[in-house]
């Protein structure tokens, strides 16, 4: 392929000049229709009673699609990034960021539900809340997440950081690259060398089918997961809208 | 310089063509040729500016003093703790004004006369001699000031060559995205810690593998660990001349 010559980078034509996946509505009913279903279903279908966890575990169609949502955001915003290489389109740049940054309320989602559930499972009600921070924060799927929002974090301040618009679009995509490629294996390294309290360590966690979790529990994970993911598109493509907006504003 | 042919336009794409195009020129002798001239370029100028390299030197010195006066006799945990984190603002000061130092002008010269995989691998090459250097000058000190609780002193100066590696591989690419930035080392720090933390853990668990003396270092651990090196040195290779033109 060849690098688009400098003169074609035309900033003045429309952003989404095509009509792409995204202004089709379907999937948006899907997503409300997958939601509703998850709330729904979960709160009221049937659930394995563990010692310990109990009743919490209608918790995972809500805290691991966070994570799922999440890293699935990433992953589209690094897409977007190469492709921001490859082409040079602003469009692409615009995308992702705002993948980047939904993925980040993802996450930080996740923490949140991740809180809630460890407050009635993990920790110990005779020690102090910080203690038992102390001990929990050491997980290594908490530091994996914390490394992955450090890193968007950086990638947003990186960004911010540079006035000129084609230069910013290019460093922010190269190091949205050289991050992702980095974070993401030692995130599935990091958990089999370090001990946790997350189950599933010695498999491939949540898409384990034989021991993981039971059938029953299985038919409202999966479409949670679709759902709350396609409603992390849904968000960014708002958003994506809008800074196109006031990209053209900007423009004239 | 100049005998080093010009313009190689070596990659503007990540498309696999010109990956295997960048291939076919790095096993010829024109980028190799290259390289060592960029390499000597960098030498040389760190020996004709020696303020720079005796400034990391005092660095180093100044802050293993601090430590010696803020502890005595740490344990072995502590010492290695200690120990991974000033060689990564060691790493940050000596390898940010690589890039850094480069003026506009004369990164255009570098532009027209040598490819940017060739810039980027001599880089590379002479920050990891940079960084060996210095890592083998911290571990001196550090045992001197404060204590030697290592049980295999070997393979644990191995372990230090090849963390300094690692630190040296990723904060030298850095360097080259906030100096396109036009940034201070201080968004080096930003950018690269969450990046540099699981390396961080795996060698501070080998490092605690060496100080005990029952307990052998797991060869499969180094191993990811020279692994992630070569796949920073690809990514580098890959996403650079990105950054290089305007």
């Amino acid at each position: 392929m060849s690098p688009v010559p400098a003169q074609k980078i035309n900033r003045g034509e429309p952003m989404t000049e095509a009509k792409n996946y995204m202004h089709k509505y379907w999937w948006k009913i899907l997503s409300i229709v997958l939601l509703f279903y998850t709330v729904i279903a979960g709160f009221l279908f049937e659930v394995p009673r563990l010692p310990l966890l109990q009743e919490t575990i209608r918790n995972l169609y809500f805290h691991v699609c966070m994570w799922f949502a999440m890293m699935i955001l990433f992953t589209i915003s690094v897409v977007n990034a190469i492709k921001y290489l490859r082409t040079l389109k602003m469009k692409y740049d615009i995308y992702a960021r705002n993948f980047a940054v939904v993925g980040i309320l993802f996450g930080i989602l996740g923490y949140a539900t991740g809180a809630i559930w460890a407050s009635f499972t993990w920790a110990d009600p005779n020690i102090t809340v910080i203690d038992n921070f102390k001990t929990i924060a050491r997980d290594p799927k908490l530091i994996g997440a914390a490394i992955a929002l450090l890193v968007y974090f950086a990638y947003l301040i990186l960004r911010d950081s540079v006035q000129d618009m084609d230069k910013r679009a290019r460093i922010s995509s190269v190091y949205n690259i050289f991050a992702y490629a980095i974070l993401f294996p030692s995130i599935w390294i990091l958990p089999r060398v370090l001990d946790s309290l997350h189950p599933g360590q010695d498999g491939n966690p949540a898409l384990d089918v034989k021991n993981d979790i039971s059938s029953g529990m299985r038919i409202v994970f999966y479409p949670a997961v679709i759902g709350w993911t396609l409603l992390g598109v849904w968000i960014t493509t708002l958003k994506i809208r809008t800074s196109i907006i006031k990209e053209k504003k900007l423009s004239k | 310089m100049q005998q080093m042919p010009t313009s190689q336009d070596a990659g503007n794409a990540i498309t696999i063509n010109n990956i295997v195009l960048i291939l076919k020129t790095k096993l010829s002798s024109v980028l190799l040729k290259q390289i060592i001239t960029l390499f000597k370029k960098d030498l040389l100028l760190e020996i004709r500016q020696q303020y720079s390299f005796y400034g990391i030197l005092l660095y180093i010195g100044a802050t293993i003093f601090v430590l010696f006066m803020a502890v005595e006799a740490p344990e072995g945990n502590v010492w290695s703790g200690l120990f991974w984190v000033i060689q990564l603002f060691i790493c940050i000061n000596a390898v940010a004004k690589s890039f850094l130092q480069e003026s506009r002008g004369r990164m255009l010269y570098f532009y027209s006369v040598a490819s940017p995989v060739a810039f980027v691998l001599a880089k590379l090459l002479f920050n990891t001699l940079l960084m060996f250097v210095m890592s083998l000058l911290s571990l001196l000190l550090f045992t001197m000031f404060l204590g030697n609780p290592m049980q295999k002193v070997l393979p644990f100066v191995g372990l230090v060559v090849l963390g300094g590696w690692s630190i040296s591989l990723v904060f030298s690419f850095l360097a080259a995205i906030a100096a396109r930035a036009q940034q201070n080392a201080a968004i080096m720090a930003i950018l690269g810690f969450p990046i540099i933390v699981p390396q961080l853990v795996l060698l501070m668990r080998l490092s605690n593998t060496a100080f005990a003396p029952l307990l052998t270092i797991p060869m499969s651990t180094v191993l990811l660990l020279i692994a992630l090196d070569f796949l920073i040195i690809l990514l580098a290779v890959i996403l650079f001349p990105f950054l290089w033109k305007d």
